[in-house]
């Protein structure tokens, strides 16, 4: 069998990831071709049709404009998915490569490189965030336009601040690995470092860092969520799931549908993304047997 | 509507055939304050009815116990030369009190004075060159000593020393003073001034006294501790205060007026947001006011419902509007941008502002969003709902698509009109407050069926409305196409209407502490405004304030959209007495609660 195999079978023994990883599945599927088959416009005011709870004519209800809340949250899904991944890959990519050099070299160069690493954690994170944003926001709105800019910006910060859990493990695989025989027997054998490390330690060192992009994908959409939450990130006409939240929460008491819809959907994608990397890590890690 | 109209009308209410009130609506709708129109029939000889304060059933000082107050924003200090923005400003009314203030109907009310000056009593000078304050003989510091006209000229010379840097400066810079006694004093105009109620009235005329701030008259002003811990004349004295935070008074024993205050201590509690101050009233009861509930009037019929509290709409003279940047907001001149040196490249075509001016439905913001906490209008100086017959275009997306079409603003394949190089797509700013977000989506949305496109933002209106010259976010650097706020006179129009004068253009030099935000520039308004400064005959005068009226509505440069009353929730057995020409605060000493 090979080790590919070998790790669906794992992962297919992990109920929860599995029934997680079809919900989710679902839900991509949903907020990418959803607006092909539903499509009624994100911003079409009715105002005969305001603050109506979820009926045929709008399963998820209308907000206090009379817009569609589905459309808004099929539209709002694509953004904090594409926030979601997209500042996850920023974050791999970079803690990958802060902890590979780190693992590969000794001395200095790794000391520095955590002493950096130890720094951006004990940054506070939302703080940054509004000050960067703060800062950067009208420049970056010049250069490629206002809803490009914001997320761009929102990636950029988010991913990079959440690189330093991955730099830590991929750092503490390189450290194991490149002693173990085979790295040796390939060294022997006259491979360069950048083959070695591209070929021989990378791929065994992915298990953990897999797990660990899972995790990062739901906190990402959790940080763009707070941003839009607090008004700040997207222009307010653009429905994020977060935005979404914000403009119901005055009328929670008499038009729950309006939060719960996009609030269950940030709930359902951070717990089926964590659920997913539960079972990734079951069934990549090596050690494990069954 | 001219002069000869009006001196008609003006007979018609003197032979009884027209009642003062729909005098007062009728010129409204020729866009003028209600300030205005009974200054007119006063000065005119037609009195003005006697000024209708609430009924104030106490029978005695104190007894009513503790009147809670919330303000979801926080006063940050307690000295009414410093204050910038109400919240201070109604702070320090607590304390502080004015010679005298503006009723409800518009008419001043002596607080600290023992009467207003008039022909009659000779307070006032025919020439219109100087007036003649009396205090009342009664009137103590929460420290036990008289105010007398000494504390006034300390005042005067205080708000207009430059060392100081008052806010209220500017209500005293232009005149001079003389002590007649120790209870009077007279001001001297350099030129004759039609509207002389200005120093010692209202927010700008608080009086501090001179025996505690004496040492501080210069560059130390700030360092003042009474800057924090007032001593004044009001109906509460000073117990704590937290900036940002929370305040705390009670019951003035040596109060001027009697039976008043009704309440034994008095709380302001400061934070939140406006919805959930409102809550705090309407929903559980746990404050007994709560000062400016913008919130969608669906909300608070709702909280209404309840049964606790009610919402209180005050009217005012404060209107919501949209400003069309006359400079352009993306070219840098020195550094500066929306400088003066600039002009829009797309609002400086007369057919995009008209076009923007139509697609503006009034009707449905009205109904659907602001509700009780607006009416639309087509005038900047008024507060009725009466259209103008000189200004405002109807909302008509048809009509503006026309008017583009014709001007050769032709649409894109993207939908959005472009000519020679400049597209129709626009930065609309305001501040963060759902009514508001809701509005600009309404407007993007017929913007957006004429082919013109606006991108939103929203800033929190701490940034939006500060004064802070580091930030570009601020309403006046605007920085953006187009902007939505509301502001209002005091009394007389004035100098309300001086922020569209050119002289008051906002701008790096004057570090945007100018007044005229939107950078509007034309001759004519110019002349008009400082004619109606020394035009002593009222009727012509107010022909002039409307003849400005048209003149910045029919530029289109500004869309007026609703006239804005006062919003605030109080407990339904709590009587306040409240003016929506002065501080929210400005009649505390009338407020009691029914047992």
């Amino acid at each position: 069998m090979t080790p590919a195999g070998e790790a669906w079978r794992r992962f297919r023994k992990h109920k929860l990831a599995v029934g997680s990883a079809v919900v989710l599945g679902l839900m991509i599927l949903a907020v990418l071709f959803g607006p092909l088959f539903w499509t009624v416009p994100i911003d079409e005011i009715d105002f005969t049709a305001r603050l109506q709870g979820p009926s045929l004519a709008h399963p998820f209800g209308t907000d206090d404009l009379g817009q569609d809340l589905l459309a808004r949250v099929l539209y709002g899904g694509r953004i904090s998915l594409a926030v979601g991944f997209a500042a996850m890959g920023v974050a791999v990519t970079v803690g990958v490569l802060v902890g590979a050099i780190a693992g590969m070299s000794k001395g200095p160069v790794d000391v520095a490189l955590m002493w950096v690493t130890d720094l951006f954690l004990s940054l506070p994170q939302l703080p940054l965030l509004l000050l960067i944003i703060y800062l950067f926001r009208d420049a970056l709105a010049d250069l490629v336009g206002q809803e490009l800019g914001v997320f761009i910006m929102i990636v950029a910060v988010i991913g990079l601040f959440n690189w330093m859990q991955v730099a830590r493990l991929v750092r503490a695989q390189f450290f194991s690995l490149r002693e173990k025989e085979f790295v040796e027997a390939a060294r022997a054998l006259g491979a360069s470092r950048v083959r070695i490390v591209v070929q021989h330690i990378l791929p065994n060192a992915l298990g953990p860092v897999i797990v660990a992009a899972s995790i990062d994908v739901a906190g990402a959409i959790l940080a763009e969520s707070t941003l839009s939450f607090l008004g700040l990130g997207f222009p307010p006409d653009t429905p994020t799931w977060g935005r979404l939240l914000f403009d119901a929460k005055d009328n929670l008491d008499f038009a729950p549908h309006w939060a719960i819809f996009p609030g269950l959907a940030i709930f359902l994608t951070v717990l089926t993304i964590n659920f997913v990397g539960d079972g990734l890590r079951d069934a990549l890690d090596p050690r494990r047997v069954q | 509507m001219d002069e000869a109209h009006l001196r008609a009308m003006i007979e018609e209410v003197r032979a009884g055939v027209m009642t003062r009130r729909a005098f007062a609506r009728r010129v409204a709708g020729w866009g003028l304050t209600a300030p205005m129109a009974t200054q007119l029939l006063a000065l005119t000889g037609a009195a003005p009815a006697a000024a209708q304060a609430p009924a104030y059933r106490p029978t005695r000082r104190g007894g009513g116990g503790a009147l809670k107050i919330l303000y979801w924003q926080a006063a940050t200090l307690l000295n009414p030369h410093f204050a910038i923005g109400t919240t201070n400003s109604d702070a320090s009314r607590v304390f502080y009190e004015p010679l005298a203030a503006w009723a409800r109907d518009a008419s001043l009310v002596p607080i600290l004075a023992a009467e207003i000056p008039s022909l009659e009593n000779g307070g006032l000078s025919p020439d219109g060159r100087s007036v003649t304050w009396k205090l009342k003989p009664n009137a103590r510091w929460h420290d036990g000593a008289p105010v007398t006209a000494d504390d006034l000229i300390f005042n005067w010379d205080y708000a207009r020393n430059p060392a100081v840097a008052a806010s209220t400066s500017g209500s005293y810079r232009d005149v001079a003073i003389t002590k007649l006694d120790d209870l009077t004093v007279r001001l001297d105009f350099a030129q004759p001034t039609a509207f002389w109620a200005d120093a010692f009235v209202g927010n700008a005329g608080m009086i501090i006294p001179r025996h505690l701030f004496a040492a501080f008259n210069g560059p130390n002003a700030r360092d003042a501790p009474t800057n924090f811990r007032p001593v004044g004349t009001g109906p509460y004295r000073f117990v704590s205060f937290t900036p940002g935070d929370m305040l705390r008074a009670e019951l003035n024993p040596l109060y001027h007026q009697d039976n008043q205050p009704h309440f034994d201590t008095l709380e302001i509690k400061g934070g939140g947001d406006a919805v959930s101050a409102a809550r705090a009233v309407l929903q559980t009861g746990d404050y007994d006011y709560a000062w400016n509930v913008l919130v969608e009037d669906d909300i608070l019929t709702r909280l209404e419902a309840v049964g606790r509290g009610r919402v209180e709409v005050t009217p005012g003279g404060s209107t919501e509007f949209i400003q069309l940047n006359v400079t352009d907001p993306n070219r840098e001149v020195d550094g500066e941008r929306s400088s003066l040196a600039t002009t829009h490249p797309a609002f400086s075509d007369p057919a995009v502002r008209q076009a923007m001016a139509m697609l503006v439905d009034r009707a449905a913001i009205e109904r659907f969003i602001f509700g009780r906490a607006g009416s639309a209008t087509v005038n900047i100086l008024n507060n009725s709902r009466f259209t103008s017959p000189n200004a405002g275009l109807p909302f008509s997306i048809q009509r503006a698509n026309e008017v583009l079409d014709a001007a050769g603003w032709a649409r894109g394949r993207d939908g959005i009109r472009a000519k020679g190089g400049t597209r129709l797509k626009f930065l609309f700013q305001t501040s963060v407050n759902a009514p508001r977000q809701r509005s600009q989506a309404v407007i993007k949305q017929a913007a957006q069926r004429a082919g013109i496109e606006l991108d939103l933002k929203g800033v929190t209106a701490s940034v939006f409305f500060s004064a802070d010259v580091a930030n570009p976010d601020t309403f006046s650097k605007f920085y953006a196409d187009m902007q939505m706020y509301a502001n209002g006179p005091s009394g007389d129009p004035q100098r309300y209407m001086s922020q569209f004068a050119s002289w008051e253009a906002a701008t790096r030099a004057n570090a945007w502490q100018g007044r005229n935000i939107m950078r509007w520039r034309n001759a004519e308004y110019d002349a008009a405004l400082r004619a109606a400064d020394v035009e002593l005959d009222p009727v012509k005068r107010v022909a002039l304030f409307i003849r400005m009226n048209d003149l910045v509505v029919g530029s289109h440069h500004l869309i007026p959209l609703l006239a804005r009353p006062g919003l605030s929730a109080a407990l339904n057995n709590l009587r306040t007495h409240r003016s929506g020409w002065d501080g929210t605060l400005a009649f505390l000493s009338g407020w009691w609660r029914e047992a």
